[in-house]
């Protein structure tokens, strides 16, 4: 069981600049999405920016998160989607 | 050890389009396995797929090729593409199609 809060301290511990929101979309503190904006995904391909939020997560990726659906955007990408 | 690895690496070689997943294509045993076959399928494109959970090995040895922790895993020319969330956002920018095309026609002309 994890709290949403929890993952989204540590996303942004590990990923500088994050902004991170998060919500457990079944209520059983093991499936997740989370959409998580920086600078530091500038000029990365979708499976590095996915790979720096699962190295921000370390073990409990493994471990405790069964389900983790990932947005990662860039601030100009998060401006132009609103 | 090294065979997981090896067996992996052939698969990928072997399959233009290797979706290692959780079930198969007819009975996906996750959301997200079944999401990503569902694409696979809408494009009509030949794919294979490797169960994980009926080889804990392999499961592992994935995720250890990789670098990657989560399952479905596709790849596509022998190359990693990503997860569900991955294939799912290259579908919606049209990005997808063209990719395996390229890949199968490559091979069509080998």
């Amino acid at each position: 069981m994890m709290d949403p809060k929890e993952i989204e301290t540590m996303i942004a511990r590990g990923i500088p600049d994050a902004q991170v929101e998060v919500h457990d979309y079944t209520g059983g503190g093991d499936h997740f999405e989370a959409l998580v904006v920086s600078p530091s995904f500038e000029g990365k391909g979708l499976i590095e920016r996915h790979q720096l939020v699962y190295q921000a997560l370390g073990d409990a990726m493994r471990v405790q998160v069964h389900a983790l659906t990932l947005k990662t955007l860039t601030p100009a990408q998060y401006q132009n989607r609103r | 050890m090294a065979d997981i690895i090896e067996q992996i690496e052939s698969a990928v070689k072997k399959n233009k389009v290797m979706i290692f997943m959780k079930g198969n294509r007819s009975f996906p045993q996750c959301g997200f396995s079944a999401a990503t076959v569902a694409i696979f399928d809408q494009l009509g494109v030949p794919y294979e797929t490797a169960d994980v959970l009926s080889d804990p090995e392999l499961r592992d040895g994935i995720k250890r090729y990789s670098n990657w922790p989560t399952i479905p895993q596709v790849y596509i020319d022998g190359k990693f593409v990503g997860g569900c969330d991955i294939i799912r956002e290259l579908h919606e920018t049209g990005e997808l199609e063209p990719l395996v095309k390229a890949a199968l026609a490559e091979s069509a002309t080998q």
